[in-house]
């Protein structure tokens, strides 16, 4: 580039004294062009080493809330006298049926009966929750005598990590050397719902609830939002009414999340007040919020599709109706669906607006359908970040793990579409 | 549960009406000899389909929401309903116990009043149920059998079919009107009420922000209710702080992927830049309040600032910052490939170094692109909840320190509504006051935004 200069001074009468400035001139040119280029590299090294910190740090807390403290219990259930039939289990009302029988004085009597009365007392107060859950599962464990894996409480739980109080870290430190504290993975945390405890706690109710929020607004947002760019790419007329539809379109991309919320708030609940925080709602929500996302990608598919496959269908005879739906749609769905997926991972990982329609309140119980009221996934993790109870900390992190997962999961598949059907004509 | 039986009863009248219109139509076929009928049996059957469906849909979309409000009414009309409270929100307490019992959702009433309801509430869902799947039988099989009759050889089914295609792919894109208008409507209507408490100019120009919401609702503070503080904290947050990581990162970022990072590295780093785009908000919040804010604060107490928050304006902008980069660095990178390569060419073959190309053409002349992008990225900085709700705090502060607690618009947004506030009540409208100040602001920010893109990008076509 600039060396063309050198030799011309070179070659005609050699003058140092310019050559000299030129030189550190053009010294310094190339020093700021590195510089330059430097920072342009150390931009991107930073935007990564945060991607890196985040991603470090809630793998290291998480990892931890994927276990927990247990504290082995053999519970001899053949002679509890517990009088339930396996007919009696399968019905709704199984839990609170043992909890009658006296399920909980069993596991407190041969939690003393194991672990001694001071430790028996760090047996957390909810552990036979898991003991009915196991014994609903499989029925035939009432006449076995069976060694559980019971929570303990968050105080041994933290003094088994080293925390806490020097008291629970002693006793840990005595139960674990006796083997009868451990930490194990936890099962159940992918099966459980929220709960007060940490110990306790899992994420299937909100994972449950994402769900049916995310069918909701699949349903909702993927044919409107194809349909209405099938309108304004293929036959909509230029003229007012249509530019006004485009520009609410590209404004509603742009309309912060919490504004939706707030409209889901006024409109859906004032229609619908019996639901709140029902999936139907938060869906509804989230789909008007994902609908301009699958328009205006629908659109760029829809784009794509060359004119010459049109008036190839015009040609042989084909209405303006059967040219789009035989022939345009088909060949833009894969981009359609592409944008789709991208648009219903941020709706996934979307939190505020279903704050607003009531969904942050504590649901104990995975949700049996779009009606019954639910949480979801985000909404769970906001909810943990603020406990105090230090155990939460990891469960928050370990539930951040599950969700990111999942959206991995989701962009992994768009771009794997977006490559397997990348065409060009 | 209701709504879910009669959508499935459509389906299956529809899918009725479907096949024996499909079924009439084939006779035709066969009555005319194989001879010419005006459309293929196919269209004769949605023709049918169509014709069932959409006046059953209507009905079951009003019905879902009229039917609720008729149960209600007719418990409260049951001689049970009158030993109700007469108000508020006890007595919606006892009619939704009742109800979820009724449902079948809940096991058992607490309350002795709520257990003499739940018959009348099953008796009510019973008598409604018959008449909705009653309606819509009937509305069903009389729709279809006029379809049905109209049924001929001549009967050009096709044509009617794609003007009704025409008009459901019409309505649908007209939902992002009406989700326009709703949003307008109910922010709106809510603000004006608010404005009814407390005057706009308290609002607006006011400099104390703390509302009560367990104050006389008829008669509130008006200066309680001054925004400029939450103003200022959102500025602050999502255009200051915010911006200053944001802006240079992110287009430096850019610089350096299309012009200096060899294809394999940007085909790795593009994607990743992409990843931290799709970070829920939530998992940044949590990331502020539980690594950056402490250390924020852990390093300010070391340098002698003792007045350091564990809930700082720096960590929440900070972090809003690094989940815009991704956001801007993909603007300016589309501005900056729109940038014709002669421009480009032209300048290198002057002599100039890669960097002074980049700083006196390609920038000066992508620059209204860039503003563009950031101009969006700050609508989209004001409009973020999450990660402020949870690593900046509630109490609102008119400071230009960054190390200080600070809160935003979304923030008393979402602490407004979430609380067990009523509706009639200042402190809970005041937030539908905040989100359409936020609504017209990001929406000015946006319409330029998109003004100035459009313009540019048609400059060099």
């Amino acid at each position: 580039m600039s060396n063309a200069a050198v030799p011309t001074g070179e070659q005609s009468e050699p003058r140092p004294d310019r050559r000299e400035a030129f030189e550190a001139r053009l010294k310094k040119r190339y020093a700021s062009e590195k510089r330059f280029r430097l920072l342009g590299l150390s931009a991107i090294i930073f935007s990564m080493a945060v991607l890196a910190v985040l991603l470090f740090t809630m793998t290291v807390n998480g990892v931890g809330g994927f276990q927990r403290a247990e504290l082995t219990v053999p519970i001899a259930l053949s002679e509890a006298g517990l009088s339930a039939t396996p007919a009696d289990l399968q019905e709704s009302g199984a839990v609170q049926l043992l909890e009658a029988q006296g399920l909980p004085g069993v596991v407190e009597y041969y939690a003393i009966e194991a672990l001694g009365e001071e430790a028996a007392a760090e047996v957390s107060p909810q552990a036979w929750r898991d003991v009915a859950d196991a014994i609903i599962v499989d029925p035939s464990l009432l006449r076995r005598d069976t060694v559980f894996n019971l929570p303990a409480s968050s105080d041994l739980a933290s003094g088994l990590n080293g925390e806490g109080s020097a008291e629970s870290r002693a006793m840990a430190e005595q139960l674990s050397a006796d083997g009868q504290l451990s930490s194990n993975f936890d099962e159940g945390f992918l099966s459980r719902a929220d709960a007060t405890n940490p110990q306790q706690v899992g994420i299937w109710g909100a994972l449950k609830g994402s769900m049916l929020t995310m069918l909701v607004t699949l349903v909702l947002a993927f044919p409107i939002g194809v349909l209405a760019a099938l309108y304004l790419e293929e036959y909509a007329p230029k003229n007012r009414w249509t530019d006004l539809i485009e520009v609410s379109i590209n404004n509603l991309a742009a309309v912060p999340s919490i504004i939706f919320g707030l409209l889901g708030l006024a409109v859906f609940l004032w229609l619908f007040p019996n639901l709140r925080s029902a999936p139907l709602i938060g869906g509804m929500t989230l789909a008007l919020m994902t609908m301009p996302v699958i328009v205006i990608s629908g659109r760029n598919a829809i784009k794509a599709v060359p004119p010459s496959i049109r008036d190839g269908a015009l040609a042989v005879g084909a209405s303006p109706v059967q040219v789009v739906f035989h022939h345009v749609l088909p060949l833009a769905l894969p981009g359609i669906l592409t944008g789709t997926i991208i648009g219903m991972a941020r709706a996934l990982g979307e939190t505020a607006p279903l704050l607003m329609i009531g969904m942050r309140a504590f649901v104990a119980t995975p949700p049996d359908g779009f009606t019954s009221p639910a949480t979801v996934l985000p909404v769970q993790i906001f909810l943990w970040s603020d406990e105090i109870d230090r155990g939460f900390v990891e469960r928050t992190s370990a539930a951040i793990i599950v969700l990111l997962l999942f959206l991995l999961l989701m962009n992994g598949l768009a771009i794997y579409l977006r490559n397997k059907f990348e065409k060009s004509w | 549960m209701s709504p879910v039986i009669l959508l499935l009863l459509a389906l299956g009248l529809g899918l009725a009406g479907w096949l024996a219109a499909r079924a009439r139509a084939w006779t035709f076929k066969r009555d005319t000899n194989g001879g010419r009928i005006a459309a293929l049996p196919n269209y004769h059957a949605w023709y049918v389909a169509l014709w069932i469906a959409v006046p059953v849909l209507a009905f079951i979309a009003i019905w879902s929401v009229v039917a609720p409000n008729l149960v209600n009414q007719s418990v409260l009309a049951s001689p049970a309903a009158a030993e109700l409270p007469a108000f508020g929100f006890k007595r919606d307490a006892i009619l939704n116990e009742a109800r979820a019992v009724a449902n079948g959702d809940a096991q058992a009433v607490f309350n002795d009043t709520a257990r003499a309801l739940v018959d009348p509430f099953r008796d009510a869902f019973a008598r409604y149920n018959f008449i909705g799947i009653a309606v819509t039988l009937a509305i069903g099989l009389l729709s279809g059998m006029i379809a049905f009759l109209r049924l001929r050889p001549d009967f050009t089914a096709r044509t009617r079919v794609e003007r009704a295609v025409m008009t459901i792919l019409l309505l649908a894109s007209l939902v992002a009107i009406l989700t326009t208008l709703g949003i307008v409507v109910s922010l709106v209507f809510e603000t004006i009420r608010f404005f009814g408490m407390v005057s706009p100019i308290d609002f607006l120009f006011g400099t104390h922000w703390g509302p009560d919401p367990m104050a006389n609702p008829d008669n509130p503070d008006a200066s309680r209710y001054g925004a400029i503080p939450l103003f200022w904290g959102t500025i602050f947050i999502g255009a200051i702080i915010a911006m200053i990581v944001a802006i240079p990162l992110g287009l430096m970022s850019a610089i350096y992927l299309t012009q200096y990072a060899h294809p394999r590295i940007r085909s790795w780093v593009k994607p990743a830049l992409e990843i931290l785009a799709g970070v829920p908000t939530v998992v940044y919040g949590y990331f502020a309040a539980l690594t950056v804010a402490p250390f924020i604060r852990d390093v300010a107490l070391s340098i002698g600032f003792s007045s350091a928050s564990s809930e700082s304006a720096l960590a929440a902008g900070l972090v809003m910052g690094v989940m815009i980069i991704p956001f801007v660095s993909s603007m300016a990178d589309d501005s900056i490939a729109a940038v014709p390569a002669a421009m480009r060419d032209g300048s290198l073959a002057m002599g100039a170094t890669q960097s002074e190309t980049i700083k006196r053409v390609l920038i000066p002349a992508a620059l209204p692109g860039i503003v563009a992008g950031v101009m969006l990225a700050i609508s989209r900085a004001i409009g973020e909840t999450m990660i402020v709700v949870m690593a900046a705090s509630t109490a609102a502060n008119l400071s230009a320190n960054p190390l200080e607690s600070m809160t935003t618009v979304t923030v008393q947004i979402v602490a407004m509504l979430t609380g067990e506030g009523s509706f009639d009540h200042p402190a809970t409208l005041s937030a539908f006051a905040l989100g359409f100040v936020l609504f017209l602001v990001t929406l000015g920010l946006n319409f330029v935004a998109l003004r100035v893109v459009k313009r540019f990008r048609e400059t060099y076509e």
